[in-house]
């Protein structure tokens, strides 16, 4: 899986609030609708700024805060084709693996705002095209790497109705 | 080589004997959604062509942030609750009946040593009570009632050893909020906290709840705390199951030990946007307040309500400000209807409201106006968190929050406490 586009970068603590508010995640199952408003009060302009593939690239404890699943649903829905961040908060990880959002570990000072650039998962290399550089990433355990390759945990349950990890 | 809570409940659950860092799958005891939650988890369960939950006595579904329905779009969403909860015969609380970390322990569900998850992100409450307890999304949550199992990386522990006695006036919540400005937001991040000393032996249970539900705020998987004789007969007034307590093995291993003592701490507030912008309340008495907000899972407890009404009794909140009010369940809530807390916040000019989490998630029941600041008993003071993201929020005890009502400024509650 090959992933490429432009970075958007964030700071550190970025909440489950910031990435979509619980004014507007309560209303709707809608996850295009929601989309609409990712981010919204970091940077109200946020959605129309994306072109299909773009990075939302942070600092450390993205996604901190509540369990809402409607935060990486929501990123996905906005075309976002994965979060870079120094590191994740613990329910939000889950959430990505189980909904197939890629999530990438890695020092993120490397990177700027509109830098381009291009992600192997599976040889697990991070390429900043604007800087001509690699960046070393942390591996994603094996349970995680299952259920992502799966296709997300709805798709696990769906071949084995229950966990299967051998 | 001893064990930590964490993994002592892990090792108990998997039937392995698990450390740190491992991976297992686990049986759970419990599992609980919410409304802002479940009805994800009910397409996702759909989606992955279950028909039956597991065992409908050891799941709950309940309907507490938008309780009752503000708007069309979340009456449909209830209604796809009810219908489930219906359908598979699961435990179901309706709104009125409380705040899903109020209602879990309250009820008689949990008890400690058992391994719980909820889908929301303070489910690691239970804690207080001995539970390994953690947040979980809605697909997780689907899984879980499917299955009675989830997956668990085995935490490593973060050991707080809070001795000391805390000075009148000074509470359970400005102990935890100290904590969490020391380590910061991401301070325990993938770890167990486990809260000991003599501190926190002092405290009541329902004081203990306060610490374990804000342990997510320095990132932590759960919030655990030993069951002593407090503990047990806690658990043995809400619940019938029999349950075995789990203690952490003297020789056990953490990955970080931090000591407090709080004997001089002075009430705490956390300052907008961030809940580890934490200082003394003298570093920001003085602050003008337009509204305060009394209740949720983190501060709606009777003994809460009890302190705030001792400040307020007799008392006006001052002119320019309003108080909202919502105790943690329908069972607080006529209990404080029976000692005349109720009335005493009527009096003193509060609006009380559903047993809910409304005023702390935006979604209804006391939304502030731009430039506000509010002075909250919650958990989060993230920026738009209350449904503005022009607001200001600040976290305290009930009782800084009673006191700052009274001035319309942010109050040390000392001035009102003998």
């Amino acid at each position: 899986m090959n992933l490429k586009g432009k970075a958007h970068k964030f700071g550190d603590d970025i909440n489950t609030d910031y990435i979509i508010s619980g004014r507007h995640k309560f209303k709707t199952l809608d996850m295009k609708e929601l989309a609409k408003y990712v981010m919204e009060d970091l940077d109200p302009d946020f959605y129309s700024k994306v072109s299909p593939g773009d990075m939302i690239v942070a600092g450390r404890n993205f996604g901190c805060g509540s369990s809402r699943e409607q935060a990486p649903l929501a990123i996905i829905n906005a075309n976002i084709s994965a979060v870079v961040a120094k590191s994740f908060a613990r329910i939000f990880y889950r959430n990505c693996i189980n909904t197939g959002l890629p999530l990438i570990e890695c020092d993120t000072d490397q990177i700027d705002p509109g830098d381009e650039i291009n992600i192997d998962l599976q040889k697990g290399v991070l390429h900043n095209a604007t800087k001509g550089i690699d960046i070393p990433i942390t591996p994603l355990p094996e349970v995680m790497l299952k259920i992502l390759s799966d296709g997300g945990l709805v798709e696990h349950f769906r071949k084995y109705g229950t966990f299967n990890f051998d | 080589m001893g064990k930590t809570i964490a993994e002592k409940i892990l090792s108990n659950k998997s039937g392995r004997d698990v450390k740190a860092n491992d991976i297992v799958v686990a049986d759970l005891d419990f599992i609980m959604g919410q409304d802002g939650t479940s009805p994800l988890a009910i397409r996702a369960f759909k989606e992955m062509e279950a028909k039956r939950v597991f065992d409908p006595s050891r799941v709950a579904m309940v309907i507490d942030h938008s309780a009752p329905s503000p708007l069309q779009g979340v009456s449909e969403l209830h209604h796809q609750m009810r219908e489930f909860a219906d359908e598979q015969g699961i435990c179901f609380y309706d709104i009125g009946d409380g705040v899903c970390h109020q209602l879990v322990p309250e009820q008689g569900h949990v008890v400690p040593g058992d391994l719980v998850i909820g889908a929301d992100s303070h489910t690691c409450t239970y804690g207080a009570i001995n539970v390994f307890s953690t947040g979980v999304g809605s697909t997780d949550l689907a899984a879980g009632i499917i299955s009675g199992k989830l997956w668990f990386k085995v935490p490593e522990t973060f050991k707080f050893v809070v001795n000391g006695k805390l000075p009148a006036g000074v509470f359970s919540k400005d102990l935890i909020l100290y904590l969490i400005g020391d380590v910061t937001a991401d301070g325990a991040t993938y770890m167990a906290a486990e809260y000991v000393g003599s501190a926190i032996e002092d405290l009541s249970v329902e004081a203990r709840f306060t610490i374990s539900n804000m342990a997510i705020e320095m990132g932590a998987k759960c919030g655990l705390m030993e069951a002593d004789d407090k503990t047990i007969e806690w658990v043995k007034q809400h619940s019938k199951r029999e349950f075995t307590p789990v203690s952490a093995d003297p020789d056990a291993v953490y990955a970080r030990v931090k000591e407090y003592d709080v004997s001089n701490l002075e009430p705490q507030v956390a300052s907008p946007h961030t809940v580890d912008n934490v200082s003394a309340v003298s570093a920001v008495a003085g602050t003008p307040i337009q509204q305060g907000v009394l209740g949720t899972c983190t501060n709606g407890r009777l003994e809460d309500l009890r302190i705030a009404a001792g400040i307020l009794k007799g008392r006006k909140i001052a002119r320019g400000t309003r108080l909202v009010v919502a105790p943690a369940s329908r069972s607080i809530y006529l209990q404080a209807i029976r000692e005349g807390l109720i009335e005493t916040f009527v009096e003193a000019g509060a609006a009380v409201v559903t047993p809910g989490c409304g005023p702390c998630v935006g979604t209804h029941n006391g939304v502030p106006s731009d430039g506000e600041n509010v002075i909250s008993t919650a958990n989060r003071n993230f920026k738009g968190r209350m449904g503005n993201n022009k607001a200001f929020i600040y976290l305290a005890s009930p009782a800084t929050v009673a006191a700052s009502m009274l001035t319309g400024r942010i109050t040390d509650p000392r001035e009102y406490i003998n």
